[in-house]
């Protein structure tokens, strides 16, 4: 990152003059925390202890054979407190709230994995919290709104635009440009205005700095390649960090393909012609949008995905050939994910799904003695709602009419 | 004549000048049409017209709302660089565009400058464009003798507002409160304490805006500004009694 918080042509601090010294201070105690060992120090006794890591790394025997090519390992951050990696960035920005002294939180949120883990640290913490919340997504991710009420968070559903995570991001800026003075924006992925995307792939990286040491141990060398489903780009950023410094580890990206790259309902920045140069939400990147600047409806099964925007380190890394992007459909998302929990018992997010569908087209042209690591993201238990809707399953639907059926009749008690 | 010369001719004239806001193509540019003729007719001395932004992060409720229905119609930025052209060549009054960065960055910035100055649009103000980062945009518009207008914040400190001052043209844009566009401010002692800050930090005029609503709120700026900005109020006029209204509220404000 240089001194504008550009890396290579992305990334910046697009504000509203309001905050501009709110950016500065929070610059400048990011700066601090890196340069403290005790800071990453504490911030690791507080994962190990609040969360589950060090995260396992599996060894995937079952589906290894099935694909007959490389070794399958998955990096499991679905083992962490609430479910995915979110509760990385968010246990790390929450260490550094209490560090600046402010009193109250506020998020945005997709597919309420990152509300839900904001809602935990607040929890713990002694914080206000207040998360914004596309009003789409409030509908897909009931289960998750439930869990941030009751652990004292106001869930706020956002009804503007097209009512998914870049509206909740422009809603909690709302907030924070009136809040300024005593509440930190703990933003959800590697993206918006620097420090952000740094600061978010820093807390992240302790994914990939696991991963590297796990894998060496359990396969005697290093993977050949290293798999991430890419929303904003923060689990992306976490698991390749480290594997960025060893030049014989390819590293790839899949993006959510929607319908299908050429249907227009997807959310492919990288790995298609669809996104262009743009800027937004604070930050320099490559955007689905129109000709003239206006922002396009995206779509993914996994509201995770489902953004217009990536993380400008990602971008950089894209323009540089350093990291390669593909994209992956509904349709072999939901086949990817079958495919795990038979073979498995295994249930990773419909985001992570992704990852392991990018994985699955190509593990099998790979020799047995390589090795390959998935990073899941985040676990789909959590998800039951959106994924037995998508797998359209008829029992969990009758389940679902006879316990309506109940709730309106106490109601009309 | 460039922008600050237009407006201080004007401040001889006036105890306080008024700047107006309006959303191009929102709810038809047939509207604002109107609404602008009422305007410049009832002594509004500039006006800003927002191109409109799918992401507007600075805009409160009625901005915001006001920016996605234009869009709902299918308005483009051509539509709204045409239209701009056409109030400029009619209307004896400086005009200014306010969008967002996108916007100008996507059109190509030389360019758009390009198109301001041809067309006579007197300046624009950017509100996600720190100076530091917009070092071309600036270039632009001074070489297009376009005024780029910036903002003092009251969370901005001395040495910053000093900073912007040194990149503003035309004259500075001092938000009354933190916050997006829309609420009312308390124009209370803090607040001058604010103004004299401004002050201190440019030669150029102030113009105060977010949140000034009445005549009481214009009256409590004389001596302290030189422009009060009149933003949401009048979009929310239109929508409950329609363009006639604009005029005789516009009349009463002074
Ligand atoms: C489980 C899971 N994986 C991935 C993502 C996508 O975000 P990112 O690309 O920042 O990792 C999300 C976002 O909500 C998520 O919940």
């Amino acid at each position: 990152m240089d001194t504008n918080g550009f890396f290579g042509n992305w990334g910046g601090a697009y504000i509203p003059e309001v905050l501009y010294q709110t950016f500065l201070e929070l610059r400048e105690e990011y700066a601090r925390c890196r340069k403290d060992p005790a800071f990453w120090q504490e911030y690791i006794e507080l994962m190990e202890t609040y969360s589950c890591r060090p995260t396992p790394l599996t060894h995937a025997k079952n589906l290894t054979k099935h694909f007959g090519g490389a070794q399958i390992y998955i990096k499991r951050e679905d083992l962490n407190h609430t479910g995915a990696h979110k509760a990385n960035n968010v246990m790390g920005q929450g260490l550094l709230v209490k560090r600046m002294g402010k009193k109250r939180v506020i998020a945005e949120t997709g597919a309420g994995q990152h509300g839900m883990a904001t809602a935990t640290m607040a929890a713990k913490f002694g914080l206000d919290c207040t998360i914004y919340m596309g009003e789409e997504d409030v509908l897909r991710q009931r289960p998750n709104v439930f869990w941030m009420e009751k652990m004292g968070a106001t869930v706020v559903p956002v009804q503007d635009g097209s009512r998914t995570l870049k509206d909740a991001i422009n809603e909690a800026f709302r907030d924070w440009v009136t809040n300024v003075d005593d509440t930190h924006y703990v933003f959800g992925t590697a993206c918006g205005p620097a420090p952000f995307p740094e600061m978010v792939a820093w807390f992240q990286s302790i994914i990939s700095i696991e991963a590297h040491k796990q894998i060496l141990n359990y396969h005697g060398k290093l993977p050949a390649r290293v798999y991430a489903c890419v929303g904003g780009g923060s689990n992306a950023m976490g698991v390749f960090k480290r594997f960025l410094e060893e030049d014989e580890v390819e590293l790839v990206g899949v993006e959510a393909g929607g319908y299908g790259a050429d249907s227009g309902a997807h959310a492919i920045r990288l790995s298609s012609d669809d996104a262009s140069a743009g800027v937004a939400q604070g930050y320099k990147t490559m955007f689905l949008q129109d000709d003239d600047g206006q922002m396009k409806q995206t779509h993914s099964v996994a509201a995770g995905l489902d953004y217009v925007g990536v993380s400008p380190i990602l971008t950089d890394l894209w323009e540089k050939k350093l990291v390669r992007f593909e994209s992956a459909t509904d349709d072999e998302v939901m086949t990817a994910l079958d495919l795990t929990m038979k073979k498995e018992g295994i249930i990773p997010a419909l985001e992570s799904s992704h990852a392991f569908a990018g994985a699955f087209r190509e593990v099998g042209s790979l020799s047995t003695e390589e090795a390959i690591i998935i990073n899941q993201s985040g676990r789909g238990d959590k998800d039951i709602f959106t994924i037995a809707h998508a797998f359209d399953d008829p029992s969990w639907k009758e389940f679902i009419i006879e316990r309506g059926k109940e709730y309106s009749n106490t109601d009309k008690q | 004549m460039q922008l600050e010369e237009q407006l201080r001719s004007k401040m001889q004239e006036k105890d306080i000048l008024l700047m107006t806001h309006i959303v191009l193509g929102y709810p038809s540019l047939e509207v604002n049409r109107e609404v602008i003729r009422q305007m410049v007719e009832n002594g509004v001395d500039c006006i800003e017209m927002q191109i409109p932004f799918s992401e507007p992060m600075a805009d409160g409720p009625v901005i915001l709302k006001a920016n996605q229905e234009a869009l709902a119609t299918g308005i483009s930025v051509k539509d709204c660089l045409i239209f701009g052209a056409e109030m400029a060549a009619t209307f004896d009054i400086p005009f200014l565009y306010m969008t967002y960065y996108n916007i100008i960055y996507k059109y190509g910035e030389e360019s758009f400058f390009k198109n301001a100055a041809k067309t006579g649009i007197k300046g624009v103000i950017v509100p996600d464009l720190p100076p530091e980062i917009g070092q071309s945009f600036l270039e632009y518009a001074d070489n297009n003798h376009v005024a780029p207008v910036l903002i003092f914040t009251p969370t901005s400190t001395d040495e910053r507002m000093r900073e912007l001052a040194r990149h503003g043209r035309g004259f500075i844009y001092c938000v009354a409160r933190r916050g997006v566009t829309g609420k009312k401010s308390e124009l209370n002692e803090d607040f001058h304490q604010y103004l004299s800050r401004c002050q201190a930090a440019t030669s150029l005029p102030l113009a105060v805006g977010f949140g000034i609503q009445d005549r009481d709120d214009i009256e409590a700026l004389k001596g302290r500004a030189d422009i009060a900005v009149i933003g949401s109020r009048t979009i929310k006029l239109v929508e409950a009694e329609g363009a006639a209204a604009v005029g005789p509220f516009i009349a009463g404000l002074r």
